[in-house]
């Protein structure tokens, strides 16, 4: 294979950096596929209450456990049926997208940006300081995640805000981990080196020198803890200890719901499918990230 | 060898003093007195509650207070529990084979299925097969678990009423409990039926709590594989005019169990994440629901104790993995 | 007959921005108990072709060929199981770098004792004692003790006398040795070359050395085939090949060997080997030929005659004509 790693080398007009992570990323067609169902996730949380066709709160009594309108008896003013208390499944999915999509988006911001200035720290500190840092992440990691998010909002009180809260502070651990590990490789590099020799400060060092290289692999964990904090959030929800009703988070409704699990499918199933496919979907997009951002593994 | 053990057990210690000292400050970050939480409707008068402070050393630092945890703690006293007044360290390992009979299964139905299905897809990179089985797998590592046990519940119990929805056993056998694992005592002690309904009891916990573990190690088996496949050590294999089943068996398998193993001792920890979810919708009697029951009772001294214990657990566990990883890997093994 | 005769062989790989022909139409001769260097530079298809004739490439390979014989059987139209039973036994092969040919996972013996197994059928006493008859014949210090190291405990020049040993294990017909001492310190490279030459004094099997430097074709080969950018441009016996290189590339390599320099400066060649993306329309080596016009960079040329060592040359160098003209 060394013939043809050589015929690459001398390839001579490279295409930009972006272009090409374009290229690789439209290659996998499963990223693509839910690159298209994320922007929809994010249409719906954006614009949740103005395209859902009820008042997702709104109770109709009259119209209790309706099953969808293909089932015999379903109407199709409330497509998806209705739950126990006569509430619109369909509006009450399409506003739940934005409790996922918040808690995917805080939960994601508070763990990378903490975990990636820990792990710099880590990275760029004598080793004592460090074997510190390391200690306590696994410290942290010996608790089951979910184990250790329920305390802490058994601790805090439970609701959406503490559950995110609880997930940032699990889910932080790895990425300090990841760019730790990413610093100490970087730094062996001749160009960090040369960064120093010309005279960088440590800051500079630490944020614009190395940081930059470390980010491919950051960016995917990005999207992985994306979809763990929407999973997690939602197991939260399910055992109470999330958002609390009658909000419309999607955990939170399968946990209504589970007493009517043998009588109407409907109230069940929705909310769980809208979870996983909104998790595949992301899953899908950092399979894609992975493979267009990491040279090691693309194809020869 | 022996030198990496002792490395690796070095650095076991600070991580259980700080997971001591995590779950010790847990009680005292609570909201509320957990005295009078313990008192409960009733309420206290003021000598009883000088005598209860006096009784759990509140009274006292908060470093002798946590020197005293410790030493407890080594010598297997965790206190006890508001709700059962019993010791917490009996309480969990009383319940603890529950969980690990669940855990087990879940672990074998996991790599018994994921290692497979990962060489498969391996070795037919990029076709049919491949894309399926990966498909499923992503399915899989993406699947809210409490929700995949409802579909299964309604698909299994309610439709077609193959499985019982919850506990480990009907309730018309009794017997002794003689290991605390129900598909050993129900076999040993004999009673007609009673192994076929502790099977049926664990088929769909097994299922539920082993997806993710099954996705997890299928994805990492595959492109561990995929890896090693590209090694020169293969292409010796095939110049030998090594047959592939045993290239791709034993030659690179070998190989990439390496990090697969890794995988397998990590998803330990999810396991037991899991088996929160997992037996609060199935009622299995184990760790994970008695954590949840006593989170939600406001027990602090179970819920403290219960959270050391199993963090000691996932450490003793990835103690092994380090060890089994120094075994499988000869470059580890004979330095 | 020959040992092994391959007539136009081609390879074609298929990568992300299209087809790359890595071989293009070449023929190979080697006859038994013969040793053919084959040389060039890296990137210009040497290890490529004997992979295929091994049938190691990667999937994304396509391999076309009007014929591959090897002692007798054609290669290219052996179904897998018939071909294994060839290749490992008859026709072995060992790589360039010793250290991670070697499964890590395994001890040496065990990877040595397994071809002995498969191919041979011998039973356990008799696949240990010939392990060790054969780490002593490479030259294996302590053979009973080696046998059960893992490869990470051995140095580069140890595995690849194990390498080697394995290769030779079935007594093949046919070695091809890629590169044997390329990783190797200079110290050890030259026991390695003279213990492949002594095997092949030994045991009469043809070698075929695939290699980048003039210095070990010149001591160990007899005849040498020399290859660019995925073609055959030259082939003649070692002596004449010296003396006379017809190619300019061929006249270029020579005149780059540290012990031919007449001027203080080493002369060297200006450019890299053709990649996928710059082939040229006419000869492959026309951008950095000195000799070369108009004709060679709009025409590709067609090998000359066996008097002129077959180049790939529309003007090749030391013909009497030239010399008249």
């Amino acid at each position: 294979m060394t013939e043809t790693a050589a015929a690459a080398v001398t390839e001579t007009a490279r295409p930009n950096r972006l272009r090409e992570f374009w290229y690789y990323f439209r290659e996998n067609r499963g990223a693509v596929i839910g690159l298209w169902v994320f922007a929809v996730f994010v249409f719906c949380a954006a614009l949740g209450p103005w395209i859902a066709p009820h008042d997702p709160t709104q109770q109709f009594r009259e119209y209790t456990l309706l099953p969808p309108a293909w089932q015999t008896g379903g109407s199709w003013e409330f497509i998806l049926g209705t739950d126990p208390l006569g509430r619109d499944m369909l509006s009450r999915l399409i506003v739940g997208a934005r409790y996922s999509f918040f808690v995917g988006v805080v939960v994601v911001s508070i763990a990378a940006s903490g975990g990636i200035l820990i792990g710099l720290i880590a990275g760029f500190s004598p080793t004592w300081l460090d074997a510190i840092i390391m200690r306590i992440m696994d410290i942290i990691l010996a608790f089951p995640s979910l184990l250790l998010a329920l305390v802490l909002v058994a601790i805090l009180g439970p609701s959406l805000t503490n559950a995110m809260i609880a997930i940032a502070i699990v889910l932080q651990p790895h990425y300090v981990r990841l760019t730790r590990a990413s610093v100490l490789s970087e730094k062996q590099k001749d160009y960090v080196t040369s960064a120093r020799v010309a005279g960088a400060g440590l800051v500079r060092l630490m944020f614009v020198t190395v940081l930059p290289n470390c980010l491919a692999p950051i960016i995917v964990q990005g999207a992985l803890s994306f979809s763990t904090a929407i999973l997690d959030a939602a197991a939260l929800g399910f055992l109470g200890m999330g958002a609390q009703p009658p909000t419309p988070e999607w955990g939170t409704m399968l946990a209504e719901a589970r007493e009517f699990i043998l009588r109407a499918w409907w109230v069940v199933t929705f909310p769980g499918l809208a979870i996983l496919v909104t998790v595949l979907a992301i899953n899908l997009m950092g399979d894609g990230l992975r493979d267009a951002l990491d040279p090691k593994l693309k194809r020869s | 060898m022996l030198k990496y053990l002792a490395s690796r057990l070095l650095t076991f210690i600070p991580t259980f003093i700080g997971v001591t000292l995590i779950s010790f400050s847990f009680i005292r970050a609570l909201p509320g007195d957990p005295i009078v939480v313990m008192a409960g409707e009733r309420g206290l008068s003021e000598e009883r509650y000088a005598e209860l402070v006096k009784q759990f050393g509140f009274d006292r630092p908060v470093y002798v207070q946590f020197w005293e945890y410790l030493t407890g703690v080594l010598q297997g006293d965790l206190g006890n529990s508001f709700v059962t007044k019993k010791p917490v360290w009996d309480e969990f390992f009383a319940l603890f084979p529950a969980t690990l009979e669940l855990s087990i299964c879940a672990m074998i139905f996991a790599v018994a299925l994921g290692l497979p299905a990962g060489v498969i897809a391996a070795v037919n990179r990029g076709k049919f097969f491949d894309r399926a089985l990966m498909s499923t797998a992503l399915v899989g590592y993406s699947m809210p678990i409490f929700w995949w046990a409802l579909l299964l519940i309604i698909v299994f119990s309610g439709n077609l009423g193959w499985t019982p929805v919850s506990g480990r056993i009907d309730l018309v056998y009794y017997f002794p409990n003689a290991t605390g694992f129900m598909l050993i005592d129900s076999l040993v002690s004999g009673q007609k039926g009673a192994f076929a309904s502790a099977v049926r009891h664990l088929i769909l916990p097994t299922i539920v709590l082993g997806t993710i573990p099954l996705a997890v190690i299928a994805r990492q088996t595959r492109s561990a594989m995929l890896e090693v496949l590209g090694e020169d050590y293969i292409r010796t294999a095939r110049a030998k005019g090594m047959p592939p089943g045993r290239i791709n068996g034993i030659h690179a398998l070998r190989n990439a169990l390496i990090p697969v193993v890794t995988v397998i001792g990590l998803s330990v920890g999810t396991l037991l994440a899991g088996a929160i979810l997992t037996e609060t919708i199935f009622s299995w009697p184990g760790i994970g629901k008695w954590m949840v029951d006593s989170i939600f009772r406001r027990d602090y001294p179970v819920v403290q104790g219960g959270l050391l214990l199993i963090a000691v657990m996932v450490m003793i566990v990835n103690l092994t993995v380090d060890v089994l990883y120094g075994v499988i890997n000869p470059k580890i093994r004979k330095r | 007959m020959s040992l092994l005769r391959i007539r136009n062989l081609s390879v074609d790989f298929a990568t992300a921005s299209g087809p790359f022909r890595a071989v293009d139409s070449v023929d190979i001769d080697v006859d038994t108990g013969e040793i053919l260097a084959i040389v060039g530079e890296s990137g210009s298809g040497k290890s490529v072709s004997m992979l295929a004739l091994m049938g190691l490439l990667p999937w994304t390979a396509t391999i076309t060929a009007d014929e591959m014989m090897f002692d007798g059987h054609d290669l290219s139209k052996l179904g897998p199981a018939a071909r294994r039973r060839i290749v490992g036994k008859d026709l072995a092969m060992i790589f360039q770098e010793p250290m991670s040919s070697l499964n890590p996972c395994f001890t040496v013996g065990w990877q040595i004792k397994e071809a002995l197994r498969f191919h041979l059928g011998l039973d356990r006493a008799a696949r240990h004692a010939r392990a060790i008859e054969l780490f002593e014949q490479v030259g294996i210090p302590a053979p009973e003790k080696r046998l059960s190291a893992f490869p990470h405990q051995m140095s580069g020049g140890m595995n690849q006398r194990v390498m080697i040993a394995m290769a030779i294990s079935c007594r093949p017909k046919l070695l091809i040795a890629d590169e044997p001492t390329t990783a190797l310190d200079v110290t050890i490279q030259a026991q390695i070359l003279d213990l492949l030459t002594g095997l092949r004094k030994e045991t009469g099997m043809g070698l075929v050395l695939i290699t980048h430097d003039m210095g070990v074709v010149a001591e160990t080969a007899e005849r040498v085939s020399v290859q660019y950018a995925g073609q055959k441009i030259e082939e003649q016996p070692v002596a004449d090949l010296f003396a006379t290189p017809h190619h300019p590339y061929t006249a270029a390599l020579l005149d780059a060997l540290p012990e031919r320099a007449t001027e203080k400066k080493l002369p060297t060649i200006p450019g890299v080997v053709p990649g996928q993306f710059d082939r040229p329309a006419g000869c492959l080596f026309s951008p950095r030929c000195k000799f070369a016009d108009a004709l060679c960079r709009a025409t590709p040329p067609k090998p000359q005659g066996r008097d002129l060592g077959l180049a790939r040359c529309h003007y090749p160098l030391n013909t009497d004509e030239r010399a008249a003209s």
